[in-house]
């Protein structure tokens, strides 16, 4: 079966984003007043999977091995069926 | 000494380090990112750059190619390691050394002088410093802010080895820029003492670090 999955990253709680605060201070200069500015990176793939379960658990292997360093980075998987 | 310089698609400080090796008489060859067995080698430097363009984060690319496999063996062969701003970086997101070193603080690349201070003296590459000597490296880099929420081992350990004085440029915890692991062998520094290796570049006070490691 195809996968299409997509892994969201983001930093955990309480790390500092310069990004985002980057953002956030130029929308200030626009007028627009923001608060809690965050940046989520998005991560899009398909791939070929006996089960959604298997497809998670090698995407799971992925954020782990290379795509996410766990000391700073949350991240969230979706996965959908690639018929869609 | 043999000293292996690690290259990356997008490694560019490799002959400035080799320029400071054998300045301080080692005996330097390149070795390219693919290469497996690095037994050759009595020692091994990363050195800066973009490995990668840097892509997903400074580091995390370079951490999962063969020649990270040769280092992991020297390392358990007790063979110094150093790791310079993008090597750093790389050692950092193999997990080498603690912590990492993400995004500055002001999201701004930062490229000066700066004055560290030595905080320990137990690495090959710090041993001809005195402790709390106060040396002038260049820092050039937009990741480099060090980050580690186990800071408390991090002291207890001795494994800071350079912290910035009078001011935090990038915004590290504690002002850390160089960081070593338990036994001290491998060392990740964001400054670029092969930049501060001969007083035409404006310092000598790195050259020490490559001193240490030939006549360790």
């Amino acid at each position: 079966m195809k996968y299409r999955a997509e892994v969201m990253i983001s930093l955990k709680k309480g790390m500092l984003n310069p990004e985002a605060s980057t953002i956030q201070r130029a929308l200030a200069l626009l007028d627009y007043q923001v608060d809690e500015t965050a940046t989520i990176e998005i991560i899009k793939f398909s791939l070929k999977a006996k089960s959604t379960d298997e497809a998670r658990e090698q995407v799971d292997q992925m954020c782990q091995r290379l795509l996410c360093n766990p000391v700073i980075h949350n991240y969230q998987i979706n996965i959908n069926s690639g018929d869609e | 000494m043999k000293v292996g310089i690690i290259r990356f698609p997008g490694s560019n400080c490799d002959r400035d380090v080799f320029q400071a090796l054998r300045l301080a008489g080692g005996e330097p060859d390149y070795v390219w990112w693919n290469q497996r067995d690095l037994t050759d080698f009595e020692a091994i430097v990363i050195p800066g750059g973009f490995s990668y363009g840097d892509y997903l984060r400074a580091g995390a690319i370079a951490a999962i190619t063969p020649v990270i496999d040769g280092i992991k063996d020297a390392v358990k062969e007790d063979k110094p390691v150093l790791g310079i701003c993008n090597g750093a970086q790389i050692l950092a997101e193999v997990g080498l050394v603690p912590g990492v070193f993400t995004l500055n603080q002001n999201a701004q690349f930062i490229c000066q002088w700066e004055e560290m201070e030595v905080k320990t003296t137990r690495t090959p590459f710090t041993s001809f410093y005195k402790r709390g000597a106060v040396i002038r490296m260049p820092i050039a880099h937009a990741e480099g802010r060090y980050y580690n929420p186990e800071m408390d081992n991090l002291k207890d350990q001795d494994q800071i080895v350079l912290s910035f004085v009078g001011k935090n440029p990038n915004g590290s915890m504690e002002a850390i820029t160089g960081v070593c692991d338990l036994e001290g062998k491998v060392c990740a520094v964001m400054p670029h003492p092969e930049r501060a290796s001969e007083s035409i570049l404006g310092s000598d006070d790195g050259l020490k670090f490559f001193k240490g490691l030939i006549n360790y």
